[in-house]
């Protein structure tokens, strides 16, 4: 302690308290977006530390595209409950039934990019202002391009070509009515970063990202889990494989790679040695070379 | 003194539009072997559409479509690598002058800003533009890479040439720590290895120096200052009377016990305890994110600052900064502008300009009174009320402002307190 320095993840932990502190003094209604996912429970789990010996006094917002892992879904409930926060849910299957959005058709029909309509009704309907994301800015290549805090102008876009300048620890969260902001706290950590983190911490995260047997079927390269909504070709088949998840979106695109890594300290060895980004094998990013961009100028998480 | 393998350095690139920053990073983490395989052939596959032969480097950076179109670098774009001697965060920043403003982004928080020059052109405005900021940032090393040595026949007079030139108007500025390297980022020469094509230069390739630079000091832990974020009031059984004035200390150290000050009220009180997360800790120091509780019950909200009695900042309600302004639209004489300053935010006016800087010649103008985008200039600000202020040479945290345009919430202009 003599030397009066912080290693690295300290940093990042102190870097992204203190943004979920700005959050919490410069918005009126900031929310966490929950996915289930392992950065938004970082995320969750840091504004734990931020905010102690206090609740944490954002809701939980999930958008709920219907097609989840139901392992998540039950990850998501516990800890609400055990967090005492509450949760707003955005439904996907509500926007189709009411007719805002129309379910894509064809082979490759996902119900990602209908999330964004559902996410940016919700935010209205709930007056947030400000909704704080998980996004890292090494996930992606638009991502790398994020701020802090993110302005969405009102129909949600953000605007890539013409951000906000933000300098040293100055976020400026100023907005105009209908307007709102996204919060990136973690996004100078790295899938490394957030795997020491969390291994470090002992936080619990859903069994998904530890390697079981599972029913898959190979799609472009990679193991598409069986569910209720996958809908086999006619050159498919399903096999029992020992796979893991390293992002968690929907059932119907997330893909598995095969793993034994069943422990945190496996799991972290195992990504020490990645060759391919954690994305790679989300079939939403691979739809075109600015897959992620698009999405997010329409307001995307 | 030994590096802690641990510990983090952020830095920033600079220079003129294509002097080659994006190609650099790109060949920085190609070979450091930091590049993912989906993502080699996702720029692999880029590449060949465009009818780049190989790779365009680049686009491990130049991640948005209009960059991509235009072969040019538009917003900042923040990259992260590892070698086994240190952890890097890096920000590849536009070169074009219209997007000065994202530079700045990326160059407000680094330890470091390597420089590019185009060996054919040598010094230009840019490249001067660039270094003012950075010596403005107070960015405490500076290695400048001449670039395209290739396409100099890797020439060490055309390379002293330019460091010569470089030294002669750098000379004007406040610059601790500059170092200079021959590169050619497209081929790799003395990025991450030393170049078989210069014997005759004796130094390190940029790397290497990026990962033996000292920067433990860079962080100012004498004069401790702690700027109130938000002020915890759980209402949970077991901390009924707690409140933490919870915040990340901007430099210094605090410990239990320690005599402080509330500013801009001035009352004196002790350290009770301060909280790291859920831990009770000690003592904490920049840049940690704590919540303190103090002896006594005092009126202390959002904006405040704690510090130690016998080491304070200036109150004052008018100062001078050097201002950069950033947007299209230029100053407005007599306008409110909102000032925010640590978790401090009032309004403030621009009494005067003092003076422009002409970033050619580094001389003073002092009859221009407009402020256009990109302009530098020293002006007088004053604010609404008091601000606890220190120069920004001293310190980083609390010696910056930013004005903000409550007629469109844009953040207008960066100031560094003078
Ligand atoms: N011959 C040669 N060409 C280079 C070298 N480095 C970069 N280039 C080329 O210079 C051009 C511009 O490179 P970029 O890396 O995009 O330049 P930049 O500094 O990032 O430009 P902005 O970000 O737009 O300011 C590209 O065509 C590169 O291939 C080099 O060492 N040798
Ligand atoms: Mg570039």
């Amino acid at each position: 302690m003599s030397t009066y320095y912080l290693n690295y993840l300290e940093e990042l932990e102190s870097e992204a308290i203190f943004i979920l502190r700005e959050v919490w003094a410069q918005f009126q209604n900031p929310v966490i977006l929950f996915s289930g996912g392992k950065d938004s429970i970082l995320v969750t789990h840091l504004a734990k530390k931020a905010f102690h010996p206090a609740k944490i006094p954002f809701a939980l917002m999930h958008v709920d595209t219907g097609h989840n892992f139901p392992e998540a879904i039950q990850f998501r409930d516990d800890i609400v409950d055990k967090l005492g926060v509450n949760l707003i849910v955005g439904s996907v299957q509500k926007s189709i039934d009411t007719g805002r959005v129309a379910e894509e058709k064809g082979k490759n029909a996902t119900r990602n990019a209908l999330q964004i309509t559902t996410l940016l009704d919700t935010i209205e309907e709930h007056k947030i202002d400000c909704a704080i994301g998980g996004g890292r800015r090494d996930e992606e290549k638009a991502r790398a391009k994020e701020r802090f805090f993110s302005h969405r102008d009102e129909f949600g876009q953000w605007d890539p070509k013409n951000q906000r300048p933000e300098l040293w620890n100055l976020l400026n969260g100023k907005y105009f009515e209908g307007e709102h902001f996204r919060a990136f706290p973690i996004s100078n950590w790295t899938e490394m970063d957030v795997w020491n983190y969390l291994t470090k911490e002992k936080i619990e995260i859903p069994s998904l990202y530890l390697a079981h047997e599972r029913e898959v079927v190979k799609r472009n390269g990679s193991w598409i889990p069986n569910s209720e909504f996958l809908k086999l070709e006619p050159n498919e088949d399903i096999v029992k494989k020992k796979i893991r998840f390293r992002t968690l979106g929907d059932i119907t695109i997330t893909g598995g790679i095969e793993s034994d890594a069943d422990t945190m300290e496996k799991i972290v060895e195992e990504v020490s040695t990645m060759r391919e980004t954690e994305r790679g094998n989300r079939s939403d990013d691979k739809r075109s070379e600015t897959a992620m961009e698009d999405r997010k100028k329409d307001g995307y998480f | 003194m030994k590096i802690d393998k641990n510990q983090l350095l952020r830095f920033t690139t600079a220079g003129s539009v294509d002097d080659g920053k994006s190609t650099l990073i790109g060949r920085l983490l190609y070979d450091s072997k930091s590049i993912f395989e989906d993502q080699l052939a996702a720029v692999e596959s880029s590449s060949k559409q465009k009818g780049i032969e190989g790779v365009d480097l680049a686009m491990f950076t130049d991640g948005l479509k209009d960059e991509r179109e235009q072969g040019i670098t538009i917003d900042v774009a923040y990259r992260y690598f590892t070698t086994p001697k240190r952890k890097f965060i890096i920000a590849d920043t536009p070169g074009h002058i219209q997007y000065t403003r994202n530079m700045v982004t990326g160059a407000s928080t680094a330890n470091a800003a390597v420089v590019l020059i185009d060996a054919r052109h040598g010094v230009i405005e840019q490249t001067k533009r660039h270094t003012f900021i950075a010596s403005l940032l107070n960015i405490p090393h500076i290695i400048v890479c001449v670039n395209k040595m290739d396409l100099v026949d890797y020439s060490e007079d055309t390379f002293n040439a330019i460091v010569e030139q470089f030294e002669e108007f750098s000379s004007k500025l406040l610059i601790k720590d500059v170092r200079y390297i021959p590169i050619s980022a497209l081929n790799g020469d003395n990025v991450v290895n030393r170049s078989e094509h210069m014997s005759w230069f004796q130094g390190s390739p940029m790397l290497h120096e990026l990962e033996t630079l000292h920067i433990s000091s860079d962080i100012n832990k004498i004069d401790a200052r702690f700027p109130v974020q938000t002020v915890l009031r759980p209402q949970r059984k077991g901390f009924e009377d707690y409140r933490g004035y919870a915040g990340r200390i901007a430099s210094g150290i605090y410990r239990v016990g320690d005599e402080v000050a509330v500013l801009p009220s001035g009352f004196n009180s002790k350290i009770k305890s301060i909280n790291s997360g859920d831990k009770e800790v000690e003592e904490a120091f920049a840049p940690m994110s704590v919540a303190m509780t103090l002896e006594d019950d005092i009126d202390i909200s959002r904006g405040d600052m704690i510090v130690k009695m016998n080491n304070q900042p200036e109150l004052s309600q008018e100062f001078d900064v050097m201002l950069c302004w950033l947007n299209n639209s230029p100053v407005k004489p007599r306008t409110k502008y909102t000032i925010m300053h640590t978790s401090n935010e009032q309004k403030a006016v621009i009494k005067d300009i003092v003076y422009k800087m002409d970033v050619n010649t580094f001389k003073r103008n002092e009859d221009d009174k407009d402020l256009k985008m990109n302009d530098i200039a020293r002006v007088k600000l004053k604010t609404s009320h008091r601000l606890m202020l220190d120069s920004y040479r001293d310190n980083r945290n609390t010696g910056s402002v930013i004005l903000v345009d409550e007629s469109t919430k844009e953040t207008v202009a960066a100031g560094m307190i003078v």
